[in-house]
């Protein structure tokens, strides 16, 4: 924490009101507030559905990408997203950065963790960010080892690149290795955190020291090829959201699928770049596969942020016996749908469209590919909504929902 | 045409002790700087003119005067006519982190003297700046406190000054020069009269016209239902998302962040549509309305038919389009009818 970064612009307008910004308070684990300001339109409401406990109907076959199952016992239970590392590394910033839009200089005013902080999140999957206190050693026998890797879904260590950072890899590889027998599957990232201090070279260096380190340590115990991942993250820019994106990325069986559709759609389209986000995390669960560059989703997701914040503004509940537009049919659509043509940028434009309650497609439109068909592109968009519902069935479920409530 | 409608030039006085902040909010509000690259600025030395030309007709004089004591000693002194006379607008800057509160209400009250005796007329705004450095709960008091301290100090602007809290951090900067200015702008009334009528034929339930570089609110326009809405800060909301938005488009395009417009922004809801576009040269205009794509789009089509007339209001010097000539293809009898009956009634600033 030792850095004193002011935040980026794009943290700038998505500040909470005044009243919420009292240092110390966002910390408490407090689920509602992870809502407001999540919804594109208040229409949907978020019900806090107890689909976490119910198996989906039509399990979908184990597809991993990454070949590994999440180490779950029933195959229901919520994918777990750990945050260890040594104190003061920033876990609890990231938390609430991503997950509770914490502007990040308010950070600073965070609290030390002294508990384990579970908080879980609703959205197109549930699943559960434990922040855990540094000083903590898990192993210790008077703590419950299984409760809290039972049914984790990643372990993301936290590492402050600004600090002596040997202990912690030492620590992160007693960990590792001692998860290593009892859950061999667990995904470990390495976030190599507060890089936004380091000068480019050093960042680099650091950065390789520490995958050298880490990966060295672990082959001397006879761990070889660890299924251990890093990035370098940074709560002043979105790479801590890049980051995390990738993480949950793994833990999505369904992503095979989802980057097959946003393929076609995008060859379709002639979409340059198609991201399939989560409304309130801003983290992309899936993208096309064509290269992704970290310009194209600062972008789409600044321009989420525009989107939602101009929709919390005018979205508010108006009372409807105000006769003053009687006449008129509301033809307004459900989905959300947004559109920014830039003036110098020829025919390129943004294109927004939420696909449900949780996420929104986001594309950038290619050089050939004209405002005037847009009528095409919705309706494409339309055909990959409805093969969205049948990959997340639970999505549908609530649409159904919606209407009634 | 009259003299009125001429180009007019407002001098604008930029105050405060040295490092409250003067030259970064003006670089934020006026030179698409980002809060963060504020840094980068080094110490004002004397003054620092510039003229900024806001809607066309108004040329903001402004001038950043540097706020180290001998500076301030010379404004006082040798250069006092030059820097206090004709005067329009004087803001004044305190840090309220400054550890010598006191010694700075006396070069403000010094420098209000000054004022007094070469313009009178001018007006005062007193920002009470970096607000974001006091806990959240102590910012109301502490502001209530140096406000009344500052007014007292204030002598015969003292009824009319007007004070803010402000912080490069978030929309309070806007809502702060977005009463400046349209303190400034010489026609603000007969443009509201326009929107007014815009909004009526449009039916929108919001219009709010902005100034294209700097985002800042020229003036809005609110009917029905929509005055209700529990966002009262939402213009320099608006404000402070656009601005942002402009300067993510620029870093991630490579357009510099003076061109990074966007032609449209179209927002389509259940609940409400929204969009900006472009309305004259220097201005863009946000319209809320209902949830309807009939009206959504017929309001684009009318306001892109009364874009002649806001050019009209804009730029003052150039001769005035026939009315009907302006609208000769206008798909609205309706919307022409009123123009003609509005053009009539006249708009002379």
């Amino acid at each position: 924490m030792k850095s004193t970064h002011p935040p980026l612009s794009a943290s700038q307008h998505s500040l909470v009101p005044e009243s919420q910004l009292v240092p110390g308070e966002p910390s408490q684990a407090n689920p509602s507030r992870l809502k407001p300001g999540a919804q594109l339109t208040m229409m949907r409401y978020l019900q806090d559905l107890p689909d976490a406990e119910v198996p989906h109907t039509e399990p979908v076959p184990p597809r991993f990408h990454t070949g590994r199952l999440p180490n779950s016992k029933a195959g229901d239970g919520k994918p777990r997203l750990l945050l260890m590392g040594q104190r003061r590394s920033g876990k609890s910033s990231i938390s609430s950065v991503v997950f509770h839009k914490l502007p990040p200089s308010e950070t600073l005013y965070l609290e030390t963790t002294t508990r384990i902080k579970k908080e879980s999140m609703h959205s197109f999957m549930d699943f559960q960010v434990w922040d855990f206190p540094g000083h903590l050693d898990y192993f210790d026998p008077a703590f419950d080892v299984d409760n809290i890797f039972e049914e984790i879904g990643a372990l993301i260590w936290v590492i402050d690149a600004q600090d002596e950072y040997l202990e912690a890899i030492m620590r992160l590889n007693t960990t590792i290795l001692n998860l290593q027998h009892s859950y061999p599957n667990i995904n470990v990232e390495v976030f190599v955190h507060k890089v936004d201090g380091l000068s480019e070279d050093y960042k680099g260096d650091t950065f390789r020291d520490i995958i050298q380190r880490v990966q060295d340590e672990l082959s001397d115990n006879g761990y070889e090829n660890a299924p251990v991942s890093f990035y370098q993250t940074s709560i002043y820019d979105h790479s801590i959201f890049e980051a995390f994106s990738k993480v949950i990325q793994k833990l999505i069986p369904q992503l095979p699928t989802l980057e097959a559709l946003l393929n076609s759609l995008c060859s379709t389209c002639h979409i340059e770049k198609a991201y399939l986000f989560d409304i309130m995390s801003k983290i992309y669960i899936a993208t096309d596969t064509s290269p992704t560059d970290i310009g194209s989703y600062e972008i789409c997701s600044d321009y989420i942020d525009v989107v939602i914040d101009v929709s919390e503004i005018y979205g508010w509940p108006r009372s409807e016996q105000n006769g003053d537009d009687e006449n008129l049919t509301e033809t307004g659509n459900n989905d959300a749908e947004s559109l920014i043509t830039m003036e110098r940028k020829g025919n390129n434009y943004l294109y927004l469209r939420e696909i449900n309650k949780y996420l929104a497609l986001i594309c950038l439109m290619g050089d050939d590919s004209p405002a005037e068909k847009k009528a095409v592109i919705d309706y494409n968009v339309g055909v990959f909504q409805a093969a969205l519902k049948q990959v997340f069935p639970r999505a549908e479920r609530d649409a159904a929902d919606a209407p009634a409530a | 045409m009259n003299t009125t409608k001429r180009q007019k030039q407002r001098k604008v006085l930029l105050m405060g002790k040295s490092g409250a902040g003067k030259s970064s909010m003006r670089s934020i509000v006026f030179s698409n700087y980002v809060a963060k690259d504020v840094r980068r600025l080094g110490a004002t030395i004397d003054v620092e003119h510039s003229n900024i030309k806001f809607m066309g007709n108004l040329m903001l004089n402004l001038w950043d005067c540097g706020g180290q004591d001998g500076f301030v000693e010379n404004y006082l002194t040798h250069q006092r006519a030059h820097v206090f006379s004709s005067v329009a607008v004087l803001i004044f800057v305190f840090d309220i982190e400054s550890r010598e509160f006191a010694a700075d209400v006396i070069s403000y009250s010094s420098i209000i003297r000054a004022l007094a005796e070469h313009s009178p007329s001018a007006a005062v705004f007193v920002l009470i700046h970096k607000m974001d450095l006091v806990q959240a709960r102590l910012r109301q008091q502490l502001f209530d406190e140096r406000t009344e301290y500052i007014r007292s100090a204030s002598e015969s602007f003292a009824p009319t000054v007007e004070f803010f809290a402000t912080s490069i951090w978030d929309q309070s900067l806007y809502k702060a020069w977005t009463q400046i200015i349209y303190f400034l702008i010489p026609n603000a009334r007969s443009i509201e009269g326009l929107l007014r009528e815009l909004a009526e034929v449009v039916e929108a339930r919001e219009l709010i016209l902005y100034e294209r570089t700097t985002c800042l609110m020229v003036t809005h326009v609110t009917r029905d239902v929509e005055a209700e809405n529990p966002f009262s800060d939402r213009f320099e909301r608006i404000s402070s998302i656009l601005k942002t938005h402009k300067q993510s488009m620029a870093k991630h395009t490579g357009i510099p962040a003076g061109s990074a417009n966007f032609a449209e922004m179209q927002i389509k809801t259940g609940r409400f549509m929204f969009f900006i576009t472009r309305l004259t040269e220097n201005t863009n205009l946000a319209a809320a309305i209902p949830p309807s794509e009939q009206v959504f789009n017929a309001a684009r089509i009318n306001i892109a038919l009364a874009r002649p007339r806001f050019a009209e209001l804009d730029i003052a010097n150039k001769p005035r389009p026939a009315v009907q000539q302006a609208f000769a293809h206008s798909a609205d009898s309706g919307w022409e009818g009123r123009e003609r009956e509005s053009a009539a009634a006249g708009f002379e600033g």
